[in-house]
């Protein structure tokens, strides 16, 4: 029997804001615990939430990048559960009317582009974190109150490589947005599956299964991946699928059986009484999506109708909003498209690579870096020299100040290149003749005596062209 | 008088709140919760067509803070009235149900 | 000594003339309480303090400009306080101290009032008598062997007692007004939003309101003027200007029109209440206000949409209430959940969890619409009455209550008829109005309170009308024989 798939994502994405969305605690982490808490955030009798507006901004942008309806009288709602991280034993979160509905993105997939929908968009409170001994639990309120949004998307995925694909398109249009590190390792973007199969033909969606614990994208695939034959195998044997939570095992790439689901949570929503109703102006959503920066996509086609750069250098340019950013300002500063996108591709991932930082994080402008590739673009530098200053670009130095305190300036001009040039022909006679003899390599040997004069200075370019000429003579 | 809720009813519904009652609590509970049930049924017979609910009688909209940060410095006072804790933790029997993690 | 024959301005006068000292007016108080409080019983906490705090007044020097300069002030044991335990009357919270002051506390602080204490009520304000308390019952005293009527209680009885000239209570179904009928003091429950509720403890939220209990309206208006206000920790909270409550407060009724709501006359209501708000009318009528006849024909729906919409906001308020941050934890438990429910089952008194299992059925998967919403939309319908009513009318009056007090334990064992005591009060927290209840006459020695009902955020007229009253009878004049 042959099944498809069909896959929904929950997905979490913290806001990057200062203070929390109901209490003015600082949003910041790796501090000690419970260091950023106050009254609110304990969930102490008499305290009061208040809202952050930023977080009501934040979410109107989030909306307007994902081509959602936004909603002009959202409104917060209590959601009731029990847990030592929920101080306050509810969430406030929006039920009844979220932030946005109805949304999509479009996203490159094997087989082409695909729009993927979004059902609706929720802003809430993060919870606490709890951690586990053998016979205590502990907890930690910093991360409580913490802006979140909720993106649901639409049951429209239908393979686990889709599911990646949704991921990375959206991860990269909320990252563009600015409002969110968008980072799963740092627990920024948190990922919930739901996942079905069913007979091929069938009408009716099979039986959907819960998947948590996915620290990655890649682990998003693989616990899908495995979800899939798992399912299939379930229900080739005469088995039926459970309504039930299943956890993936990072070792061993399984799903195991977290939590059967007992009918429907009843978390008792009612609007929260102490916050009064939003009227989200026009005229705010205007401002907002005025001040929306520019999308990847629309980036990527400029980079390459405009640029002539290839889709895949367009694709790794893209990957952050930073590195686009710092992209444009090189092209702004007049440096050769191709040249910026490879320096930024080659030289400057592998340093963020090798020191595991973002590019904000460095000590690398866009003005050192565009000095630095005009400097080349001119042959005052080769670009072997370049590799030095590049290094000193990453050490916060000044290229045109390094390349004149280092003599680093390329002999390009025939005439003082020439007389070098005769220097060492008249000094090795043997060589001209084994290249009138058809020995190739002695050209190899007479540019190495002439850098060799120059102390690497020389251009090479330069020196062939004169090399060839001299000996052609 | 019609029976509204029975007792299995009223123990979810003490589940729900974390409540346990005892053997003598449960009846007596699930006939108050009928007894104010009936009563409540006559608020279903008041013609609500067209009502709007209301949920506050605030005279507030839009009551928004500017995002700054401030650190009350409560951290200690806090954890020095909390019943249990080991690290500046808040310290709970251990959580063996992961489930409802949110 | 007591309070019975003083007022607030003439022992301001007192104190900024230096005949009298904060230290000595507080030591006198706290005597009195402490020779009361096993008769009466109004108090869970006495400020060992107070004395202290009211000599560092003295010394600091009385604030002629602030009335409530080192006054003795009593709160109801639900408001947050940083130097005394705050408890609500539950288990929950039997050693909890707040790490800050509630909105109101500050406020009194800073106009240099002296708290001698935090007074006795129903477990986190669910009651009409008082006897919800886990720790203690306080008496009315008028009748020791009456309730003071609640939740408020221990609130209203030290003021009536002469142990206070003033104190603050909480007001969600009627919890200042009632306990103020029944112990022949002034009790006044502002417009939701006048007062802020950062640090009064949750009970529902979208009625809760802090309000003042005196001897005399005047001093209640000059209490108002000291706790109301915008307070950017409360988003419930109005910025509508306050103005001076105290300030015209003898202009007399005269003009003024007042509606009489049958519904609140009906045959729930005690005959020597009618007859006692009847003459009311009369002497109203007198001082040449009109009084006529109007409907509210939605309010009789009002205990049955308050009983859902205030249980359910409790319901979700008081989960926080879990053993694991704060306050009570039971011991000796097995696991986290075993945590939960016995620290909740211990820690709440039946009358609490009986709301929690009223408000969480209420909100529960399937109930929602039929009861919540459509609780939810019956208060539209009595707001809309309200509204219709105060376009031709100042102001309305009501009997405060169906009956005098009743009796310690009389009707603590019938929930429903505890319930319906409210009936009178709680349409006004369910439009959010301000309403107050002050001694309109007596029945077998028992006080008999009219409530004065104002337009949103018109506490002002409600004052002015509830003065001239005071001033042409005397029933707030009469004490109780302690």
């Amino acid at each position: 029997m042959n099944f498809e798939t069909t896959i929904g994502l929950e997905v979490h994405v913290e806001l990057k804001t200062n203070s929390k969305i109901f209490s003015p605690s600082p949003v910041k982490y790796g501090v000690e615990a419970n260091a950023n808490t106050n009254v609110i955030d304990w969930g102490y009798p008499g305290t009061l939430p208040t809202v952050n507006k930023q977080v009501i901004a934040n979410g109107i942008t989030a909306a307007l990048a994902l081509h959602a309806d936004i909603s002009r009288h959202p409104h917060f709602d209590r959601k009731n559960y029990f847990y030592p991280d929920n101080p306050k034993g509810y969430q406030v979160t929006e039920n009844d009317i979220p932030a946005a509905r109805n949304g999509w993105i479009e996203v490159k997939t094997a087989n082409g582009t695909k729009k993927i929908g979004i059902e609706e968009m929720h802003v809430e409170e993060d919870a606490g974190k709890n951690t586990h001994g053998k016979t205590y639990s502990y907890v930690d309120l910093n991360r409580q109150g913490t802006p979140l949004i909720e993106i649901v998307s639409k049951a429209e995925m239908s393979s686990p490589q889709e599911a990646y694909d949704y991921l990375e398109g959206l991860r990269q249009r909320i990252q563009f947005t600015g409002i969110s590190d968008v980072k799963m390792e740092e627990g920024s973007m948190r990922v919930d599956c739901n996942i079905s199969i069913r007979p091929v033909g069938s009408d009716k969606l099979g039986q959907k299964v819960e998947l948590k614990n996915l620290n990655s994208f890649n682990y998003v695939r693989k616990a899908l991946a495995y979800e899939e034959v798992r399912q299939a195998q379930v229900l080739m044997s005469g088995g039926t699928i459970g309504a039930e939570t299943r956890r993936y095992d990072e070792l061993n790439g399984k799903t195991y059986l977290m939590r059967v689901k007992e009918g429907k949570d009843d978390y008792r929503y009612f609007p929260e009484p102490d916050l009064p109703s939003l009227d989200i102006s026009e005229e705010w959503i205007n401002e907002l999506r005025e001040a929306l920066p520019e999308m990847p996509e629309s980036r990527r086609k400029r980079y390459v109708e405009d640029m002539g750069l290839t889709e895949y250098d367009a694709m790794v340019l893209t990957q952050t909003k930073e590195m686009s950013d710092f992209f444009d300002k090189l092209i702004e500063l007049g440096s050769d498209p191709k040249m910026a996108s490879n320096y930024l591709q080659g030289d400057v991932n592998a340093y963020l690579n090798d020191k595991q930082v973002d590019l904000a994080d460095t000590k690398i402008t866009p003005e050192a870096l565009a000095t630095m590739i005009k400097m080349i673009m001119d042959k005052t530098i080769s670009t072997k020299m370049a590799k030095k200053v590049f290094k000193a670009i990453t050490d916060g130095k000044n290229p045109k100040q390094f390349v004149e305190e280092k003599g680093l300036v390329q002999l390009s001009d025939p005439a003082k290149l020439q007389p070098i040039i005769d220097e060492v022909l008249a000094a090795n006679p043997q060589s001209i003749e084994d290249f009138n003899n058809g020995k190739d390599r002695a050209i190899g040997f007479l540019v190495g005596q002439i850098m060799k004069k120059t102390q690497g200075k020389a251009n090479p370019s330069v020196v062939n062209k004169i090399l060839m000429e001299s000996l052609n003579k | 008088m019609t029976e509204k809720v029975n007792e299995a009813t009223t123990q979810h519904i003490a589940g729900l709140a974390k409540l346990k009652l005892t053997e003598e609590q449960l009846p007596r509970f699930t006939e108050q919760l009928n007894d104010m049930l009936n009563m409540l049924d006559e608020l279903g017979t008041v013609d609500t067509e067209g009502i709007e609910p209301t949920y506050s009688v605030t005279d507030r909209i839009n009551v928004l803070r500017e995002d700054v940060a401030d650190n009350w410095g409560q951290r200690d006072a806090l954890l020095a009235n909390a019943p249990e804790t080991t690290d500046g933790l808040i310290r709970v029997p251990t959580i063996i149900d992961e489930s409802e993690d949110k | 000594m007591n309070y019975f024959d003083t007022d607030l301005e003439s022992l301001h006068n007192q104190l900024v003339s230096g005949e009298l000292t904060s230290e000595e007016l507080t030591k006198q108080t706290i005597e009195k309480i402490k020779e009361q409080n096993e008769s009466v019983q109004a108090y869970l906490t006495i400020n060992d303090k107070a004395i202290e705090q009211a000599k560092a007044i003295d010394e600091a020097g009385i604030d002629p400009d602030s009335i409530f300069s080192g006054i003795p002030v009593a709160l109801k044991d639900n408001l947050v306080t940083k130097e005394m335990k705050t408890t609500a009357a539950s288990k929950m919270l039997e050693n909890f101290t707040s790490i800050f002051d509630a909105t109101v506390v500050e406020k009194l602080k800073a106009a240099g009032a002296v708290f001698v204490g935090k007074t006795n009520m129903d477990e986190f304000a669910m009651g009409s008598s008082t006897e919800n308390s886990a720790f203690a019952t306080t008496r009315n005293p008028w009748n020791l062997d009456t309730v003071p009527g609640g939740s408020s209680g221990g609130s209203a009885a030290t003021v009536s007692a002469g142990q206070v000239l003033a104190s603050l209570g909480s007001d969600t179904g009627g919890s200042i007004r009632q306990p103020a009928a029944f112990t022949g003091v002034v009790g006044m429950k502002p417009t939701y939003g006048r007062v802020s509720r950062w640090g009064l403890i949750a009970f529902g939220s979208s009625f809760d309101q802090i309000g003042p209990f005196t001897r005399n309206v005047k001093d209640n208006a000059h209490l108002l003027n000291v706790i109301a206000g915008h307070d950017e920790h409360d988003a419930t909270s109005s910025l509508k200007e306050v103005p001076d409550f105290a300030e015209g407060i003898d202009q007399g009724v005269k003009g003024l029109k007042i509606a009489l709501p049958k519904e609140f006359l009906g045959d729930g209501v005690k005959p020597e209440i009618k007859e006692a708000i009847q003459k009311a009318a009369e002497t109203y009528k007198s001082l040449g206000a009109t009084v006529e006849e109007v409907s509210l024909p939605n309010t009789k729906y009002g205990v049955m949409a308050y009983y859902v919409l205030a249980s359910s906001e409790a319901s979700s308020n008081l989960e926080r209430f879990d053993g694991i941050r704060y306050g009570f934890r039971a011991p000796e438990v097995k696991n986290l959940e075993d945590l939960y429910v016995k620290t909740r089952s211990e820690g709440f008194g039946d009358e609490v969890k009986r709301r929690i299992m009223i408000g969480t059925f209420s909100l529960s998967a399937g109930s929602f619409d039929k009861y919540f919403k459509q609780a939810a939309k019956v208060r539209t319908k009595i707001i809309n009455d309200f509204q219709k009513v105060f376009k031709d009318y100042d102001l309305i009056m009501t009997p405060t209550a169906t009956s005098t007090a009743f009796k310690i334990g009389e009707e603590s064992s019938d929930p429903m008829e505890m319930y319906l005591n409210d009936a009178l009060t709680i349409p006004v927290n369910l439009a959010g109005l301000p309403g107050m209840s002050l001694p309109a006459g007596f029945s077998n020695g028992l006080p008999i309170g009219l409530q004065l009902i104002g337009r949103p955020f018109d506490e002002k007229t409600i004052y002015r009308a509830g003065y001239a009253f005071e001033q042409n009878t005397d029933f707030h004049k009469q004490t109780p024989a302690l």
